[in-house]
């Protein structure tokens, strides 16, 4: 009989040190890790190539012949299109400040997603292929020929990264992985290596105007849902308008805050807040998703998808657009559209019909953050607000990477959520502002196969939440992103029950003191308010 | 000297082993960043399975019961149990425990005739274990169902609508 490993041998195997080189430890596809490869329908929908049926783990991925000489040719591009890219292949020093600080190497323990090796994995290729050293002297020179193998370690890893930039604030260069992983992706792409969670979203946004593929009707339909029970907490009966030409703004937000709690309550919340304001605005059932999972894809599709939101404002007529609570969404128009789609000049610099402020900051995009819109709104002192209806929430805020780090918003929401509730609680320093952690389901990643993953992801962030919660009693984890919205529920579930999550409009429509409105008992989730319990039982 | 008090005076060194056999599941270069453990919040791994060897040991030693001091084996199991590892080898670090501290007290128990005392003292070890496993089997128990809700929360505003539309109660 084989003798039986004891625990101190047991302790050490498979995950054990490799004694070999990072370049020559084989990557192994293990469950919960990686989402479900992308169908060939998605990827002929979006006309990209090698769209066939595969599988991440089988060991043929049915690539072209040529798929070498592709990818190749696809690095030699971006070389020369994006400076970025060149300059982030050849000045990192391996100083390592990087390696500690992403949420996956900190969750997996794995170093090939310390941001230095997941660079390495791209960059040792580029030695080989295209610096003279790496000519030479290969290994030595830290370059590596691209093999299968080391296309499938692409994959794995480029899709263990959220681009969430976290990384790069610690990084005396700047060299920003995000945009590394941005690229790799964009390569394997040329060889239809995406996963199904990306590419049939993109597919759907593509041909519907929204990730979930709703059609107008459905949309429809479902903000009536979502009117009915915003009758049932206020009695206040709100008629918002679809495609309405000639309305002052376009109001686009991330599909999913109309198809899953929490982010519905964050809707009722927009909704509510419009009308009290009575805004002469209008949604779209065509440009009906600020979310841009093409951006997750390739430049170009990103491109593609962004243009519709132009598109139906341009085919509207209206003077701006107010985008809602998401986060990726905001890095693209904030980042990058300009560079696209721009100059959006059809358009007028927002200025808010309530208070007059001029929103100097969107000049070039011509859409502003709800979160800055409303801030202004309770700056000037537009709206009456009585935030003890909020004093069963002891709320804490999780700052998103694409809003914080990406644009920088970080003290509007913070200011909105303080004159909305009583009890409010920061997490520890080095995990809130610019050095947030991520939810661990960015960029795409938030499928439920990968679950393994995400819960790793996102232990760093979820380790801060238990600390309020331990200290303060906080219960509510609240956020303005539609990803945050529906991936912090299950990381809290599993590593701080009794902590819920919401977005910041929610809490704003939950204090908002609307004219007309029927004596509230209950908050938008329909739990009784502070004080109405007893009234709630004995109704 | 009693067994405890024998055990108190290698505690530092127990657990700092403890802590190492803990740390020896990862990678050389992983297991050096783990190892300082005092950045709650920037290394919460390591930090967590710090805390929770030496609140363990702390609570063996006081004969604490085991559900009390389980929020320290938490600390330790709830991440291992999400990183890959068979049960077997996310857990083996509680056996080691029983080979540390005999290398460590083994000769003084001999010498003082404190080996019944110790017996004992490991069986506790073995409890822990135990419980160990359950913890370990409620993690991904719970990982399981919380893939299923999701599954069920992102498509229940559409069966709603559907059964709207087709006329059903909700
Ligand atoms: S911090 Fe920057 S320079 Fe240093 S290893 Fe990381 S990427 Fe390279
Ligand atoms: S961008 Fe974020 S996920 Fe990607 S390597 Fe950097 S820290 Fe990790």
């Amino acid at each position: 009989m084989a003798k039986l490993p004891n625990p101190e041998e047991l302790s050490k195997i498979d995950y054990a040190p490799p004694s070999k080189g990072w370049m020559d430890t084989p990557t192994e596809f293990k469950p919960g890790m990686f989402c479900h490869g992308s169908k060939p329908k998605s990827l002929e929908t979006l006309e990209f190539p090698n769209p066939r049926e595969w599988r991440p783990a089988d060991v043929d991925w049915k690539l072209p012949e040529n798929w070498k000489q592709i990818l190749l040719e696809g690095i030699a591009d971006r070389l020369k299109k994006y400076r970025s890219f060149r300059l982030f292949m050849d000045i990192c020093v391996r100083c390592g400040a990087c390696a500690d600080k992403c949420h996956f190497f900190i969750g997996t323990g794995d170093p090939k997603n310390m941001p230095v090796l997941r660079a390495e994995l791209i960059r040792s290729v580029y030695r080989k292929e295209f610096t003279i050293a790496g000519k030479i002297f290969g290994k030595m020179a830290g370059a590596r020929e691209l093999t299968v193998d080391v296309l499938k370690e692409w994959w794995y890893y480029f899709f263990q990264c959220t681009e969430c930039r976290r990384c790069s604030v610690f990084c005396p260069y700047g060299i920003d992985q995000a945009e590394i992983t941005i690229i790799g992706r964009e390569l394997l792409n040329l060889l239809g290596l995406n996963i199904e969670w990306i590419a049939g979203p993109a597919a759907n946004c593509y041909m519907k105007g929204n990730h979930l593929g709703l059609e107008p009707h459905t949309i429809v339909g479902n903000l009536e849902y979502i009117l009915d029970d915003i009758e049932t907490v206020t009695g206040k009966k709100i008629k918002p308008t679809f495609n309405r030409k000639g309305a002052e703004i376009l109001f686009v937000t991330p599909s999913g805050d109309l198809f899953a709690d929490p982010g519905t309550y964050t809707a009722m919340g927009y909704l509510m807040l419009f009308e009290e304001l009575g805004l002469d605005y209008t949604w779209s059932t065509y440009a009906s998703e600020g979310g841009n999972f093409g951006f997750f894809t390739t430049n170009e599709l990103a491109k593609r998808l962004n243009s519709k939101i132009y598109a139906e404002a341009k085919r509207l007529g209206v003077k701006y657009i107010i985008g809602g609570e998401c986060g990726h969404m905001w890095r693209v128009i904030h980042q990058y559209m300009d560079t696209w789609n721009g100059p959006a000049d059809f358009l007028e610099v927002p200025k808010s019909p309530i208070t007059g402020t001029v929103f100097e900051n969107a000049k070039a995009s011509k859409m502003i953050h709800i979160a800055e819109f409303t801030a202004d709104l309770m700056k000037n002192g537009k709206l009456k607000l009585d935030p003890s209806r909020n004093d069963h929430l002891k709320v804490t805020w999780h700052d998103s990477c694409n809003t914080a780090r990406g644009m920088g918003i970080l003290e509007e929401p913070r200011y909105v959520l303080k004159n909305v509730v009583n009890h409010f609680h920061e997490m520890p320093e080095d995990t809130i502002r610019e050095k947030t952690f991520c939810c661990g389901s960015g960029s795409g990643l938030n499928a439920s196969e990968d679950m393994d993953l995400r819960m790793k992801g996102g232990f760093p962030r979820a380790n801060a939440v238990k600390f309020v919660h331990d200290h303060y009693g906080v219960n509510m984890l609240a956020n303005i992103c539609a990803i945050d919205r529906a991936s912090l529920p299950p990381l809290m579930d599993y590593w701080v029950p009794g902590v819920k999550v919401a977005g910041l409009h929610e809490l704003v429509a939950n204090a908002l003191i609307m004219k007309g409105e029927k004596e509230r008992t209950t908050d938008l989730r329909g739990e009784p308010l502070p004080g109405k319990e007893q009234k709630e039982e004995s109704a | 000297m009693d067994l405890n008090a024998l055990l108190k005076e290698k505690q530092p060194a127990i657990v700092e082993k403890w802590f190492e056999t803990v740390l020896a599941a990862y990678p050389e270069n992983t297991a050096n960043i783990y190892r300082k453990s005092e950045a709650q919040f920037t290394n919460p791994l390591g930090y967590n399975a710090r805390q929770g060897v030496e609140g363990l040991f702390d609570a063996l030693l006081k004969g604490v019961m085991l559900e009390e001091a389980s929020g320290f084996l938490d600390n330790i199991v709830r991440i291992r149990a999400i990183q890959e590892f068979p049960p077997s080898q996310a857990l083996s670090f509680i056996y080691e425990l029983k080979k540390i501290v005999r290398a460590e007290i083994g000769k003084a128990v001999a010498e003082q005739g404190l080996t019944e005392d110790l017996d004992s003292f490991l069986s506790t070890i073995d409890d822990l274990a135990l419980f160990a496993f359950d913890l370990y089997m409620g993690c991904r128990e719970k990982l399981f169902e919380i893939k299923v809700n999701e599954m069920k929360n992102s498509t229940f505003r559409l069966i709603q609508q559907a059964n709207r539309v087709g006329g059903k109660q909700e």
